[in-house]
Order: structure tokens, then sequence, then C-alpha cells
């Protein structure tokens, strides 16, 4: 054979890996409404920026007639590519090479990829499509998963680790995602449980349909394991790409800088917020009359919806925004929104990300479920979260700030570099109905018109401390300032913290309230 | 844009003394109400199948004696009385699967 064969050759054995599970296993997963994993990394890639590497590996199980099968890839393509000119590592399971299931060689192929990502300090990108272990290689699956779930920890915080469910992803196989910093979902297509609706159903005997049980949905909104949900694969991969343009490529790195824009006239951020502060608003209004072009990418949005938190740049800094949302449960801190928060928290600490809290809470949800579900020591991880973050950290209080809300909302006590009040603001113990109740007990049951009293108790408290000069004369506000003021103070403390050096006292790590 | 005008779709919520305009979540309407635990009842800890009942309706039993074996999770469970007492009622038969906090038996 002359090289112009021996290229033939490859090109021959190149198109028949290419293939997967062959024709058929590749009509059934489009039947399915879902892409190849081929088409899918193409899709997300720039164009032609996609390298493969490992498409020869051969699984090398022998027992239960394995020795006689070919499997392509061994069902998942790994690779290096570009989103936007910068580098990225891929890979992508396929669902036609045997459901997508993980032998020895496929976790080896995954974590060759990952170690690459690690030591280039590249993000890296999981497509999830897979049945879940190959049982006929046994023990061997189940070390290929540990393996996987061993680097997704060591990277994390290095590099970003995104995690793109577009199939079934079950039992052990979950938690590869779960230790990654974002997961993305699309409707009817992501299904992620660790025990699925059959085994339920014989462990049990409860009956369920796999989409109502770890569909898109339920994550997106329920469980809060997804971050981002999308109607379909071509939606989610533009999602990624925006998240992308948002985080910087490493922990040694800081986000890459957009050209400033103003936001956009139609956000009027004196028009949002209601003075009294038992009206409601959406405080991501108030976001987009502050981030450059009113472009608020918003993070969780469907669970936990009494927060809010997602990234938007200020004069073309990255900024991850946490706020209360008046909007949802009177923007009360609860269990979940406690653990949304925390978490962002951390990834912008991990990420040099400024963090801006926008502060506008009555305080925790009061509750026996709440209680009972460990709302202790789930609030704790904010107070954790805000005290360890050393990146600048930016706190404005718009209105409401009550109580244990009002430590816990980025404040000067737990080490916010920046500390900014709106004159809307009552910073307070607790809301002007209630201390007037407690304060003025007695008055108000000896008046001989209590309710007229109660009135007029709840409004001299109101007056006298419901307002943000009282933490302003003590310190713990820097400045009062004016709604329309309130972008040039975020840009000038983000511009002048530029250089923060804040230290933590020597450790291994700490015990985080997880 | 904002949604503030009108107060109509909101709904109220009473946080300490006072009355917030919001709205509400699914997680939040759904909650469970509190239902106090009653010590002469004893329930499922888990959902399984009842494989044998070794005690009769007015059978004297003390702390610690087995009543029943609830199979869940491919372990054969030896539940216990927790108390001296009578059986009252036995709310299960040998077979039956039975969800979690199911009332097994009840002690008197």
């Amino acid at each position: 054979m002359d090289l112009k064969d021996k290229i033939l050759e490859l090109q021959r054995r190149r198109e028949i890996a290419a293939k997967g599970g062959g024709d058929k296993a590749i009509e059934k997963q489009l039947s399915m409404g879902k892409l190849t994993a081929r088409d899918r990394i193409n899709a997300l890639l720039d164009p032609d920026s996609f390298h493969e590497y490992d498409l020869f590996v051969q699984h090398d199980a022998k027992d239960f007639g394995m020795d006689k099968k070919e499997l392509h890839g061994d069902g998942v393509i790994v690779g290096t590519g570009t989103i936007n000119g910068r580098p990225i590592s891929i890979f992508a399971q396929d669902f036609t090479v045997v459901g997508g299931s993980l032998g020895r060689m496929h976790a080896g192929k995954i974590t060759k990829i990952m170690d690459h990502a690690l030591k280039m300090r590249m993000p890296l990108i999981g497509i999830n499509d897979s049945g879940g272990a190959r049982i006929q290689e046994g023990v061997n699956s189940l070390a290929g998963y540990g393996e996987i779930f061993f680097r997704n920890t060591l990277a994390s915080g290095v590099i970003p680790q995104i995690s793109v469910i577009l199939g079934p992803c079950a039992g052990g196989a979950v938690y590869s995602p779960a230790l990654t910093d974002w997961v993305f979902v699309v409707d009817k297509i992501s299904k992620m449980f660790i025990t699925g609706p059959e085994v339920i159903k014989s462990v049990l005997g409860e009956e369920i349909s796999q989409e109502e049980l770890g569909g898109a949905r339920v994550h997106a909104e329920t469980t809060g394991n997804a971050h981002f949900f999308a109607r379909s694969e071509q939606e989610c991969f533009e999602q990624i790409k925006k998240l992308l343009s948002f985080i910087p490529w490493n922990n040694d790195e800081k986000a890459p800088r957009a050209v400033p824009k103003p936001p956009k006239a139609e956000y009027d951020i004196e028009k949002i917020v209601p003075v009294d502060p038992k009206e409601p608003y959406d405080v991501r209004d108030v976001i987009r009359a502050l981030v450059d072009d009113s472009d608020f990418f918003e993070v969780q949005e469907l669970w936990a919806a009494n927060a809010v938190i997602g990234f938007g740049r200020i004069n073309g800094e990255t900024v991850g925004f946490v706020a209360n949302q008046p909007l949802v449960l009177a923007g009360v801190l609860d269990v979940d929104s406690s653990d949304k928060i925390a978490r962002f928290i951390r990834y912008c600490d991990a990420f040099n990300i400024p963090i801006v809290t926008l502060v506008d809470l009555p305080g925790y949800l009061p509750g026996i479920d709440q209680e009972h579900m460990g709302v202790i020591r789930h609030g704790a991880k904010i107070l954790y979260s805000y005290s360890e973050a050393t990146v600048p950290k930016i706190t404005i209080i718009l209105r409401k700030a009550y109580g244990g809300g009002y430590i816990a909302m980025g404040s000067r006590h737990l080490r916010s570099d920046f500390v900014f009040a709106w004159p809307t603001a009552e910073i307070a113990v607790m809301g002007p109905e209630g201390a007037a109740n407690i304060i003025f007990k007695k008055e108000i049951a000896e008046a001989p018109d209590p309710e007229a009293m109660r009135k007029e108790k709840v409004k001299e408290y109101t007056e006298k401390f419901a307002n943000p000069f009282v933490a302003a004369s003590k310190g713990y506000i820097d400045s009062v300032i004016a709604p329309f003021e309130t972008r040039k103070y975020i840009a000038h403390a983000i511009e002048v913290s530029v250089n923060k050096d804040a230290g933590l006292p020597r450790k291994k790590h700490g015990i985080p309230p997880f | 844009m904002s949604n503030t005008g009108d107060k109509k779709e909101f709904n109220v919520i009473r946080l300490w003394d006072a009355d917030y305009h919001t709205l509400l979540t699914k997680k939040y309407l759904n909650r469970k109400p509190y239902v106090p635990r009653d010590e002469k009842k004893i329930l499922s800890f888990m959902p399984g199948t009842i494989q044998k009942i070794m005690v009769q309706e007015g059978q004297q039993v003390k702390r610690g004696d087995a009543l029943l074996i609830l199979e869940s999770m491919k372990m054969m469970n030896r539940v216990r009385a927790h108390a001296d007492g009578i059986v009252k009622h036995i709310y299960v038969k040998p077979g039956e699967s039975i969800p979690k906090n199911h009332p097994m038996i009840e002690l008197e």
C-alpha cells in the first residue's frame, strides 16, 4: 500500500467509526427528537474547530459475549475545539452505541479529556446521554464513574465545568453533573434520577413517569439540580455560549471584558420600586436598570424564585448579582433560596467575579416545615459564603433589611467592601409593626383606643428607625444614595476594588454547613 | 415591565405583623401541614412489604418484643414495641405493600 491507499484506509475507518451505532440507531435517536452526539458538538463549537481524540478506542470486555462486539468509540466522543475563539474541551456520550452505556474505556476517554482540561486550564463541557453503567463490565464500569467523580471534584473551582443533560442520566451517573458548576436541561429530553420509575414501582409500589420523576422541568423548578432550562437543544447551546461569555476560563483569570454599554432607557430605576415596603415589584427590573444593555442572564430562574441570582455587566465587567425578589413570597429567605444564593456566591468567589447584592427582604420564612427541613443549617450557608468570599462585595439596600436577613444579605459585618442604601431603606431588627407591638405593648393595651395608639406608635417607630440614617450614623452604611446614582456607585466600587487583597486565616478548608 | 400597579393579582402573606402583597410558589402552596406524632401508633419508617406478623390483637407485649417483619430495600426489618402495652389494633396483613408512614400497629 502506498501513502494514498493508507490515507484512504484511514478515511474508511474514520467514516465507519463516526457512524457510531449505525444508520438504524441514528434514525432512532433522531426520531426521539434528539441530535446525534457529533451534531451536538458541531452545533455548540465554532465551525470546523472540533478535533477528535480516541476515535479508535475499543473496549476490552470479554464476558457475556462482549468479546464479539465492536463498539465504535466505545460510546463517547471526546475532543477539543473553540467557542467564540476560546479553547474548550468536550465529551459527548453517544446513545446510538449500546445506549451510551459507560464501560471502562468509555470512562477512560472521559477522564483523559478531563485531565487535559485541567492541565490546559480550559472549561470542560460534558454532554450526557447514557443508559448508565454497562452491566456486562461489572465493577470496571463503577470504577469508571468513580474516576470521573474524583476529577470533577479536583477540577471544581479551577476550571468551569458544564454538564448538558440531553437524554437519560440515571443512577450513579447523575453525580458527575451534580459535582459540576452548571447543569443545563432541555424540556422533554433530559431525564435525571438516582432510581428510575421501574425500581420505584418494584420496591415501593409507587407509580410515576420518567418525566414527572426527573424531567427537565422537575429539576429546573422543584429540585434545583438544574441551572438552565431550554425548550430545544439549539436554545440550550445558545444558553451555554451566553454563559461562557460572562465567566473566566479558569480561576487565575478574570472574566473577559465586554464593550461597555448603558442600560436601556425603558428601565427607569426610579419607577420600579414602590415606596411602601409591603408592595411587590420585580427586582430583575432593577438589575436590568443597572446593567449594560439591560442584559441580565439569570441562573435558576424557575427554582426558589424568591431569590434572584445571575450575571450582568457594569461598564463591561462581569458582575454576579444576588437579590431578594419581593415579587415572590415577599422575597423571604428559606431553605431553597439559601442554597441557591450560597452556592452562587461561592462560584463568583472561586472565579474572581465581583458580587453585587440587592437587599429587600422581611427576613427568613417562618414555618414548621422550614424549621424541620433545617432552615438553620441552610440559612447559615449564606452567612458562610458571604463571610468567606474575598472578591469585591458591594451591597445595596433598596428597602427592607430586617433582622437576620439584614446580617445575611452581604452586610458590612460579613466584610462587604461597600454598603450603600437608598433613602427608602428600612434597616431595623424587625418591621415597624412588629417592633411597635413589642416596644409599646403596655401603652397600646392601656390606651382608650388601642388600635389608634398602635397606629400612632407604628408611625413613630417608622419615622425614627425605619430609615437608612441610623445605620449610616454608625458607619454600617457607607453612603445613602439616590436610585439613579446606583450604577455609578457600583461601577466606581468595582474600579477601586481592582487590587483587592483580602485573605483568610491559614486553613486546609473550612467546614461549611453543607 | 414592572407590574406593581395592579394589586389584585397578588396574594397576601402575613409575616410577623405586616401583610405583604406577593406571588406564592407551588412549593409554598403544597407544603404539608404538621401532624404531631402519635406515640401509640407504630408507623412504617420506610415503604415496604409486611412479611410476617408475630402478635395478635389483645396480646400483651413488652418493650423490645418483635411485632412484625417489614421487608424494605431487601432487608427483613424487625419492628419492635417501643413500650410495654397491649396490641389494640393491627392495620396490616402479611403480604401487604405499604407506603412510608403507614400505620401498622396501635398499642395501648
